[in-house]
């Protein structure tokens, strides 16, 4: 008989229904359920319902980082008003503006745990399957739905595996192998179906190169993305949680509509852009691109590994006078981990602004929104038309090296050339 | 449900912040929405767009973000439908959730151009030109999710289910 997929496995787990497969709508449990912002419309279609309070206040998770602090008046609002909601609800795990992006504190505070069923009100919910997760987004008003029945309707995805093997070069980053997939897959080439990695590349990889790849699977329409557990994700959790939790791995037989190997050792650094993820080069065809911001942040990148590959290329180094560097760490911690490091410092000194934790510029909500024409680098996952401002505006991705030694030079700059 | 309405064509991948930009979302007023809807991708759309209108599009519409106002542009600028040759996962979902009809069809995009007008019959899941000389098959919607649409959406369905349980 066919094996079975951690999507299916883990799915089929939450469903009561362990015999799952690829294809079956099956009514699921969800053990952790998350929202931003939006937690105002969550709670907008929930008061419809007519329920007291949302049937486990213990499994949500809310996180104002989108628009923090406060651009607005009107967002201000909004803040408040959540605040509120925390309150009426009880719900103790809230992080307010300023302690980070909504994903890095999934996986940084340990609230997602291998073998969960993991829903959240935003497309990137997906990254917290670097840690052996099923994590998926939905809509505010199907999380409404959530609230009030604590149930959710899914359809078991059929997976694809990723191989990746062979030693990283110099220069070379998780970003930029999830660009280079990203190139060969398209925006839709993993439509409803979920990405699992496998290979000898992944015990040498951080949780943080893990949340990269899975945070870009979105970026190819991925319903999900997953990791498997091994001793580099035990170690993420000794000493942090003193409960057991359960831990899924597919079947040596498993099915898989697609098997894409990927040998690293041939890999440079990438960059995307602009205005669509999937036109992706190498960072010698885009070289001397003139940009005006760089940016280095997002959910995909802005973690304690990229501010310090950024901080490495730009001690002692001056941005260039053409153009703005901004930074915006994923979470407190990790700015505060950064400055102890001595990362803030580099950063601060060669010229770069450092922002508070959160969103803000990667969709143009504020701080570092970009003009008519303008051009930025980007360590984050998105290059749409106005996504980060201006719908004239054109941004490129790469990693947190690429946008550091672009910022130095003030045009797209392979980081091989300026780093030690 | 039959619905006679402009046609409104796109190509395939319209993200989510080409059917309303990132900006405009600190706003949860459905008509603010309404007034930038598409914008990223045609600009006249918000103000020309009238009930009963068809949006067709290609492959992966609504890819992008998960935000649900993507819907809630087009639905309250009176778009009837959305007919694609594919849908993101997440908009796929939140259309049904709040009540759009989002049908899959091949060859609707090639077969029909913009600013023609056509004749929708969501039940027969067909769409027929004005002169009856073209017609396409859409995909039929799951059971499940047209239960869910055609009572407004989850909400509203929900409400009759929870109605159900209580007595
Ligand atoms: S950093 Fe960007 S992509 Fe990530 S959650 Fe925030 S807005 Fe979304």
């Amino acid at each position: 008989m066919t094996g079975r997929t951690i999507a299916e496995k883990i799915i089929g787990k939450s469903a009561g229904y362990p015999e799952a497969r690829e294809g079956q709508i099956l009514e699921a449990s969800p053990d952790l359920v998350m929202s931003h912002e939006n937690t105002f419309l969550v709670n907008k279609s929930f008061s419809e319902l007519g329920k007291e309070r949302p049937w486990d206040p213990e499994k949500i998770v809310i996180v104002l980082d989108h628009r923090t602090p406060a651009n607005t008046t009107q967002t201000a609002t909004v803040h408040s008003k959540i605040r509120g909601i925390v309150k009426d609800f009880g719900i103790s795990k809230f992080f307010d503006a300023g302690e980070g992006i909504c994903h890095q504190l999934l996986v940084e505070k340990r609230l997602a745990r291998p073998g969960q069923l993991i829903l959240g009100t935003d497309s990137h919910t997906i990254t917290a399957g670097a840690i052996g997760a099923f994590a998926t987004g939905i809509g505010a008003t199907e999380m409404a739905g959530v609230w009030a029945t604590g149930r959710v309707w899914l359809k078991v995805p059929r997976s694809i595996m990723i191989n990746m093997f062979g030693t990283m070069p110099k220069g070379v980053f998780a970003k930029d192998i999830s660009l280079y997939l990203a190139g060969i897959m398209g925006p839709s080439g993993a439509e409803y179906k979920c990405m699992e990695f496998t290979g000898e590349l992944i015990p040498s990889m951080s949780i943080s190169g893990r949340m990269v790849l899975c945070n870009m699977c979105m970026e190819m329409g991925a319903e999900g993305a997953v990791m498997p557990c091994d001793d580099v994700t035990r170690a993420w959790y000794q000493g942090h949680t003193d409960s057991e939790f359960a831990t899924f791995s597919s079947d040596e037989n498993a099915r898989y509509d697609n098997w894409i190997d990927i040998e690293v050792d041939g890999l440079t650094p990438m960059v995307s852009g602009p205005h669509k993820v999937e036109a992706v080069k190498s960072v010698e065809k885009m070289e001397g691109i003139v940009i005006d911001q760089a940016f280095i942040g997002t959910c995909t990148n802005g973690r304690l590994e990229d501010l310090e590959a950024a901080a490495m290329i730009l001690k002692g180094q001056k941005v260039s006078p053409n153009c703005r560097l901004i930074v915006a760490p994923a979470s407190r911690d990790i700015l505060t981990e950064a400055a102890d490091r001595g990362y803030v410092q580099s950063i601060l000194k060669a010229g770069g602004t450092i922002l508070p934790p959160g969103c803000g510029p990667c969709l143009g909500s504020h701080g570092g929104v970009l003009g008519p024409k303008e051009v930025c680098i980007s360590s984050g996952n998105r290059n749409f038309p106005g996504r980060m401002g201006s719908d004239i505006a054109e941004i490129y991705l790469a990693s947190p090296a690429t946008v550091a030694a672009s910022a130095i030079v003030g045009r797209i700059t392979d980081p091989r050339n300026v780093m030690l | 449900m039959n619905v006679n309405g402009r046609i409104w064509l796109f190509g395939d991948d319209v993200n989510t912040d080409l059917i309303i930009p990132g900006r405009y979302l600190d706003n949860y007023d459905p008509s603010h929405l309404a007034a930038h809807a598409m914008e990223g991708a045609n600009k006249e759309f918000a103000s020309k767009v009238s009930p009963g209108d068809i949006v067709i599009a290609g492959r992966n519409f609504g890819c992008g973000s998960s935000r649900e106002q993507a819907v809630t542009a087009l639905k309250q600028s009176g778009v009837s439908a959305v007919i694609a040759r594919s849908f993101a996962r997440i908009f796929y979902r939140n259309a049904i959730n709040l009540g759009l009809y989002v049908l899959e069809c091949d060859d609707a995009d090639s077969v029909f151009s913009d600013g023609e007008t056509a004749m929708l019959d969501i039940d027969a899941h067909t769409m027929c030109s004005d002169d009856g000389s073209r017609r396409v098959n859409l995909t039929e919607i799951p059971n499940h999710a047209k239960k869910i649409i055609d009572s407004g959406g989850l909400i509203p369905h929900l409400k009759s289910q929870i109605g159900k349980r209580d007595h």
